[in-house]
């Protein structure tokens, strides 16, 4: 246990005497989760509102007036059809299409509810969500004025209508996307790389020689980048809370525990990596390419997966990221438990303790 | 009991069986500084591999402390040291925290057993707060040697320990290999430098995977077949080419400001005479001490 | 006329990084076909002076030519005029033989037709026409350094420079390699070597030795040890760099 300990501390001497490690460790998730938070909230402001009015009504225009005065939007009119809509969305310039049906007022005065349509173009899905959330709040905020003094109140529901990418996927997604980048280029690459490096500078050969065990000599090495990646789980969840207003809706232990496992299964990857390999070098190539770039490809974080083709979606199925992906999405956004997130925690399990094996397999207590 | 016993050893490398170490047998005593002698290439570092349980062996076997290099390799593990051909050391550590980490990784601590690096210890002490990638090169391998002692190893095996180490360095070093043998480690160590076979009790020479020879300095020194003479002159390459064009010198070669030449009588005025019809001036002839590079060269050839 | 014999003349070369003098006001002279020893413990600051003499870094202060040309303007010249083989880079090794020589001899600017003629020459008489076309990485390290030395003087430079050359190598083939060295010194070539065997020193028509950036004496191997009442250069060596206060 002492060994153990003098292993862990040694390896935090490294990790925090080398300043491109630290950027990488520290510098590297908040970078990105600002660029990728800033980028998405900045986009909203002055957007492109077409607005078709069948009504031109009392109800109608008050709204409009409303729409209009906020900072968000700018207010075309036109009397378009349907086909129009369409390819006025494909000139891309508009960011969604708000739909008044005739008899809006009326139906408002006489069945106390009304529709309002709106219409998004999903394929930029983050700017899509941000637009009909701010258009629907002005819309509950102008059922609210007009119910002041009812007893019966007037309902108005927007419907909304998501254009080529009805289901939404990958709103809100960088969060959980950051997380599983992060956390694969600290417990993949940095463990892969730190091992290497004693292999290469010969410090390897001296440990094997040594009473300690070889398999401890490897899991003190990995230990510290478990911590270290907690550590930057955290991080990124208190900016994610804190500046960019995504709280987490589940359970924050469940994700933690979830995220301590996939960093595990990332740990195993290095390890198998650091085996395989005897130069850092080749030990950071194989991490970027055999496993950042895959989560970049196929977690669903930045492409939605059911637009792949087949072969590809087939793929994904063995990119681990894409089910810690999956898992923390549910978690933060749709506030899922366990009880609906089982199967892909099985599988992410099954994956870690078959990655477990095969490095342990393949680890050997001499030089190859 | 010796303490390295070594039987027809033999590691090849690689899809095409290069190889590396070819039968190679020997022993060490217990408490001897014993030199395995030969140049880049020869085999010494898959010998000290294979004998510190790194690498597994292709053929024979070998004892270390009477234990077998690939049954027993956990007891042998913790009762050598090892200090490999490269700095390996973490650069990026202070001397202090290095000697700290291999004390503990060892199961040790620095106290218990600082009676036998004290001498060397306290040459690098006063830097104890510097970070090993900024020490020069003899502190570097004082440091690495203090590393590979501190857990009292009964045998020391040091793989070419002197490489790239200025003649200085390399004098005070073999100058504490001297001091820990009277501490009775059995000590074994590789080295390029002929010059340094003489200050070990028994060396082997060893070129392409084999032994050549195994014997005290001395007695591979007395069993120097050949008379040897050492030739002088104002230029040595047309020295070298004289001697090299003379039919009764089997072999010559340069070797400092002389050149060493076999040769085949006794009266070497002849000779002499020789190279001054050669047109070279300030011409010496005398016997020359032999020495374990001669050795060398002669069972090259 | 003395001075046209010189190929490098050097006048208190200094370098220095910051308060760090690692190159203190070095002066001194060689000859064409000269083999000259440069010794010094490590971190002495041998490398730092090749470094500038070699024109890939610029001196702090101080004079020096080397083949004629300037250190500060002209290091596009010294290098068309200079070899260079260190025993850490010399050849490609996944290059064949026969690539290395061509390749070296197109860096060097070589018309085609002579790195023909220079590559056929090369094999014949380092008896490497069997292995022309294996790897590099195949050959034993003897015959990589003869044949890297042999690429370093392929464009039949005015000096070449080796920086510790035979490290590593076994006695017979050191000694063939400063066969190699004699030749190209008798035909011409200014040898300047560095080099950790104190016996190869004594080969040196003269040496030089550093301890802590300074020059502390340059003379002939047998004026040396006269001087030292040394028997051997080892001692010389030892006499010097015991006292030096600095390492790498």
């Amino acid at each position: 246990m002492k060994q153990f300990l003098a292993f862990v501390r040694k390896e935090f001497y490294h990790v925090l005497r080398d300043r491109r490690t630290l950027l990488i460790l520290f510098g590297m998730p908040i970078a990105q989760i600002l660029i990728f938070g800033f980028a998405l909230t900045n986009e909203v402001k002055d957007s492109e509102i077409l607005v078709v009015d069948y009504a031109k009504d009392n109800a109608s225009q008050e709204l409009l007036t409303k729409i209009g005065s906020s900072r968000y939007f700018n207010i075309r009119q036109a009397a378009l059809s349907h086909n129009e809509i369409l390819s006025t969305f494909r000139k891309g310039k508009i960011k969604a299409v708000v739909v008044f049906p005739a008899h809006f007022n009326e139906d408002l005065l006489h069945q106390n509810k009304a529709q309002v349509q709106i219409i998004t173009d999903a394929s930029d899905v983050n700017t899509a969500n941000m637009v009909t959330n701010y258009l629907s709040s002005i819309i509950v905020d102008y059922q609210n004025q007009i119910n002041a003094n009812l007893e019966i109140p007037y309902r108005i529901t927007p419907e909304v209508r998501m254009l080529y990418n009805p289901q939404l996927k990958g709103a809100h997604g960088f969060v959980p996307g950051v997380m599983a980048l992060v956390l694969l280029l600290v417990s993949v690459m940095m463990t892969a790389i730190s091992i290497v490096r004693e292999k290469e500078t010969g410090t390897m050969e001296i440990l094997l020689v040594s009473p300690f065990k070889p398999v401890l000599v490897i899991f003190a090495k990995a230990f510290p980048y478990l911590a270290l990646s907690l550590v930057n789980v955290t991080a990124i969840l208190l900016l994610s809370v804190f500046v960019l207003d995504l709280p987490v809706k589940g359970s924050v232990a469940l994700l933690f525990a979830e995220s301590t496992l996939f960093i595990i299964t990332c740990l195993a990857l290095g390890i198998f990596i650091s085996i395989k390999t005897s130069s850092q070098q080749v030990a950071m190539l194989i991490s970027l390419m055999g496993m950042l770039l895959p989560t970049i490809m196929f977690s669903g974080f930045l492409f939605p997966i059911e637009n792949m083709p087949l072969p590809l979606q087939v793929i994904s199925n063995i990119v681990p990221s894409k089910w810690f992906y999956i898992i923390v999405k549910s978690i933060m956004i749709k506030g899922l438990g366990l009880a609906a997130l089982w199967r892909e925690t099985l599988i992410l399990l099954g994956m870690t303790l078959f990655l477990l094996l095969v490095s342990l397999k393949s680890f050997k207590i001499r030089l190859q | 009991m010796e303490a390295v016993v070594v039987k027809n050893l033999v590691k090849t490398y690689g899809k095409e069986q290069t190889v590396a170490v070819d039968d190679v047998s020997f022993s060490v005593g217990r408490g001897e500084l014993f030199g395995l002698i030969g140049p880049d290439g020869a085999g010494k570092t898959s010998i000290f591999r294979m004998l510190t349980t790194l690498l597994l062996p292709d053929g024979g076997s070998a004892r270390v402390d009477g234990h077998d290099i690939v049954k027993d390799f956990r007891q042998i593990r913790s009762s050598v040291g090892y200090m490999p051909g490269k700095f390996s050391l973490y650069q990026d550590l202070t001397i202090e925290e290095n000697l700290n980490f291999f004390a503990t990784v060892f199961g040790t601590t620095i106290e218990e057993n600082y009676h036998l690096i004290k001498d060397i210890y306290v040459q690098i002490e006063p830097f104890k707060n510097r970070r090993a990638g900024k020490l020069s090169g003899g502190m570097k391998q004082k440091l690495a040697l203090c590393c590979a002692l501190i857990h009292k190893p009964t045998t020391l095996f040091l793989d070419e320990p002197t490489t790239g180490v200025d003649p200085v360095s390399r004098k005070e070093f073999w100058e504490m290999l001297g001091r820990l043998k009277a501490q009775q480690i059995t000590i074994l160590v590789s080295t390029p430098y002929m010059d340094e076979a003489s200050l070990c009790d028994r060396i082997a020479l060893i070129q392409g995977g084999r032994i050549l020879s195994i014997d005290t300095p001395q007695n591979i020194i007395e069993a120097y077949p050949d008379r040897l003479l050492a030739v002088k002159a104002n230029e040595m390459y047309r020295l070298l080419k004289a001697l090299e064009s003379h039919p009764d010198v089997p072999s010559s070669y340069a070797f400092g400001e002389y050149a060493h030449a076999t040769f085949r009588h006794a009266d070497t005025r002849p000779l002499e005479a020789y190279l001054r019809e050669q047109g070279l001036t300030g011409v010496e002839v005398k016997d020359a001490e032999v020495t374990i590079e001669d050795s060398f060269i002669k069972l090259l050839h | 006329m003395m001075q046209d014999d010189r190929v490098i003349v050097c006048e208190k070369l200094t370098k220095r990084f910051g308060d760090f003098v690692a190159t203190n006001e070095i002066t001194f002279d060689v000859h064409r076909g000269e083999i000259f020893g440069f010794l010094g413990a490590n971190g002495a600051g041998k490398t730092t002076a090749m470094r500038m003499l070699c024109g890939l870094s610029s001196p702090s202060s101080g004079k020096a030519t080397i083949a004629g040309f300037d250190v500060y303007t002209q290091t596009e010249q010294i290098k068309k005029h200079i070899g260079y083989m260190s025993q850490k880079f010399s050849l490609y090794e996944n290059l064949t033989v026969r690539e290395n020589i061509e390749f070296f001899g197109g860096i060097y600017g070589l018309s085609d037709e002579r790195i023909r003629s220079k590559t056929a020459e090369l094999l014949q008489r380092l008896g490497l026409k069997s292995e022309a076309n294996k790897l590099v990485a195949s050959l034993p390290l003897g015959w990589k350094q003869k044949l890297s030395f042999s690429v370093a003087v392929l464009h039949e430079p005015k000096i070449v420079f080796l920086d510790e050359p035979t490290g590593g190598v076994d006695p017979v083939t050191r000694r063939q390699f400063w066969d190699m060295i004699y030749e190209a010194a008798n035909s011409g070539i200014t040898v300047f070597v560095t080099t950790h065997y104190m016996d190869e020193a004594e080969y040196c028509n003269r040496i030089s030795i550093m301890v802590d950036g300074r020059m502390e004496v340059l003379d002939t191997p047998a004026n040396l040890k006269s001087s030292f009442h040394a028997r051997s250069m080892d001692e010389v060596f030892y006499q010097l760099a015991r006292g030096a206060k600095r390492g790498d």
